[in-house]
């Protein structure tokens, strides 16, 4: 079972209605590896995530997540989208929210939905992990874009996946709160596998040993190779590289060693 | 108020108590499922299932008349066709999320029209206008069995799986990642709403039932902070504005259906004009 690849995926191809977005593409990833994606907009990263969950179906080649068809994965994977496009206005709290993380559990309760005693444990476990467990009984529309990211991170969490798939977790988050999550993913990393799309390469270099080119193809580089010459490859333009040291900082008085 | 409070005693007016009775037991469901579709924004959706439920009725009494169906009531033809609209406004959002709009108004015509032209064609004094803005002179004790049934089933179905609406409601594409079948339940829940619109057509009408599942919850919408506070708040707006409504309407003589939306606007207003988000 450990030998088994995480994700592999084979000669895939995807268009959206005739425009072709990924071609070609070949990429394993093993269990417990911790990987970044990285590319410019548009390029395929969301695409290429979206294809792991099943959610979009290749039109050419075969992609297995832990040896199944994606679809049927879905309960090992935990997924944090790019947008929290959620009307605002809903009326549900933060707890809620995470909780349904634990939606699509076993037996009587898990086919009703409801939820058990281990499943709110699991949402405020997943909360604390995010530093937000604070806000547990809050109204999710008394929250800012960053706090609603991170309460949309621990309800990824709250799954309790084998594989995480985080889609720009650090768009709307403040300089603090990405030095934590940076922490967070590296706790995690001991026991899931990672892909975490990112645009901020200094925080990517740090954490992970390899990275996913993705633009309409896919290349996988170890970090150390990720020279200026084919970032810019890649963007054709100018990304934030070796800032990372300001993480370093800022998580010296955390848990971080 | 002291004239509506004699009619309910009077043993001449049954149909004011039924009336009474019906609106309290709908109210209930209307507060579940009109938060639902409120949170959801899916309040057009409702007004075409609401609007196509005519056709049905236009259906049953054209057959009871015409084909000699006595059995045929009215609102078994609601029924019918509020299940059929949900289902088909269902399937065209799930399978061309484009056209959803297009499908929707068609439904809401289509259905309006099959009725009106059939209840004209009906022999004898067929009043359209008592579908269309309800009359509560029509009220019978099966009225009012049909719609504790309704409730029943609607309100059990919302309680057991509540969850998995909220879940449905506020992020689809979260909830089919764990498993649960949104689409399904996306489509009962629109079921659900076409069983909820059924229990009140006859004391507000069809075209007017849909301020009373959307108005309540919207201004329960002003203040709750989850969903089921919202339903709680909304189901007792929406018993408040039926029971003010029928006491106008008996003391001042008035049409129920459009006096018990009109206050409901009022308070909606008020509401809008008070709340913190609108």
């Amino acid at each position: 079972m450990s030998t088994q690849p995480a994700i592999d995926i084979r000669e895939v191809s995807f268009a959206y209605s005739g425009a072709t977005v990924l071609e070609d593409v070949n990429l394993t990833v093993a269990q417990r590896e911790t990987l970044c994606v990285v590319g410019p907009n548009g390029g395929g990263k969301t695409t290429l995530l979206k294809l792991m969950l099943g959610l979009l179906q290749p039109n050419k080649g075969e992609i297995r997540v832990f040896g199944l068809p994606p679809r049927l994965a879905r309960p090992k994977v935990g997924y944090m989208p790019q947008h929290v496009a959620h009307d605002r206005h809903f009326p549900i709290t933060v707890e809620e929210v995470v909780l349904m993380g634990r939606l699509g559990g076993r037996g009587l309760s898990g086919m009703l939905g409801w939820y058990t005693k281990a499943d709110r444990a699991a949402a405020v476990e997943a909360l604390r992990a995010v530093g937000m467990e604070a806000a547990l009984r809050w109204p999710m529309a008394a929250l800012s874009g960053g706090q609603r990211q991170r309460v949309v991170l621990a309800r990824a969490i709250c799954t309790q996946p084998e594989l995480l798939l985080l889609d720009e977790p650090t768009a709307n988050v403040d300089t603090l709160a990405e030095a934590q999550l940076f922490d967070l993913l590296g706790q995690l990393s001991r026991r899931m596998t990672i892909l975490v799309v990112s645009h901020d390469l200094g925080f990517v270099t740090h954490l992970v040993e390899k990275v996913i080119c993705v633009n309409r193809r896919v290349a996988v580089h170890p970090t150390g190779e990720l020279t200026g010459q084919t970032i810019r490859q890649l963007y054709g333009g100018e990304v934030r590289m070796v800032d990372h040291q300001r993480n370093l900082v800022l998580s010296t008085g955390g848990s971080h060693g | 108020m002291g004239e509506f409070w004699d009619a309910l005693q009077d043993p001449n007016y049954p149909f004011l108590r039924y009336a009474l009775l019906a609106g309290a037991l709908s109210s209930l469901c209307f507060g579940v499922i009109g938060s639902y579709v409120v949170a959801r924004r899916i309040t057009y959706i409702a007004a075409a299932i609401s609007h196509s439920v005519l056709g049905g009725i236009g259906a049953a009494v054209y057959l009871r008349h015409a084909a000699g169906w006595s059995w045929c009531d009215p609102m078994y033809g609601a029924l019918a066709a509020a299940l059929l609209s949900a289902l088909l406004i269902g399937f065209v959002s799930i399978a061309a999320r484009q056209r959803e709009d297009t499908v929707i108004s068609a439904v809401w015509a289509v259905g309006m029209a099959v009725g009106l032209l059939l209840l004209a064609k009906t022999p004898g004094n067929i009043d359209a206008m008592s579908y269309l803005i309800g009359d509560i002179h029509y009220i019978s004790r099966d009225d009012l069995a049909l719609v504790a049934v309704l409730d029943l089933v609607v309100l059990g179905t919302a309680w057991l799986l509540h969850n998995k609406f909220v879940a449905v409601c506020f992020d689809e594409e979260f909830a089919a990642l764990r498993g649960v079948q949104a689409k399904l339940y996306y489509l009962l829940l629109l079921c659900l709403v076409a069983l909820a619109v059924l229990s009140l057509v006859r004391i507000v009408g069809n075209v007017l039932v849909i301020a009373l599942l959307t108005l309540p919850a919207a201004v329960a919408g002003q203040l709750a902070h989850r969903l089921w506070q919202m339903m709680a708040l909304a189901s007792a707006v929406c018993l408040g504005l039926i029971v003010a409504g029928l006491a106008l309407s008996c003391t001042y003589d008035l049409l129920t259906g459009p006096t018990i939306v009109l206050l409901a606007a009022v308070v909606y207003l008020l509401a809008a004009a008070r709340g913190r988000r609108t």
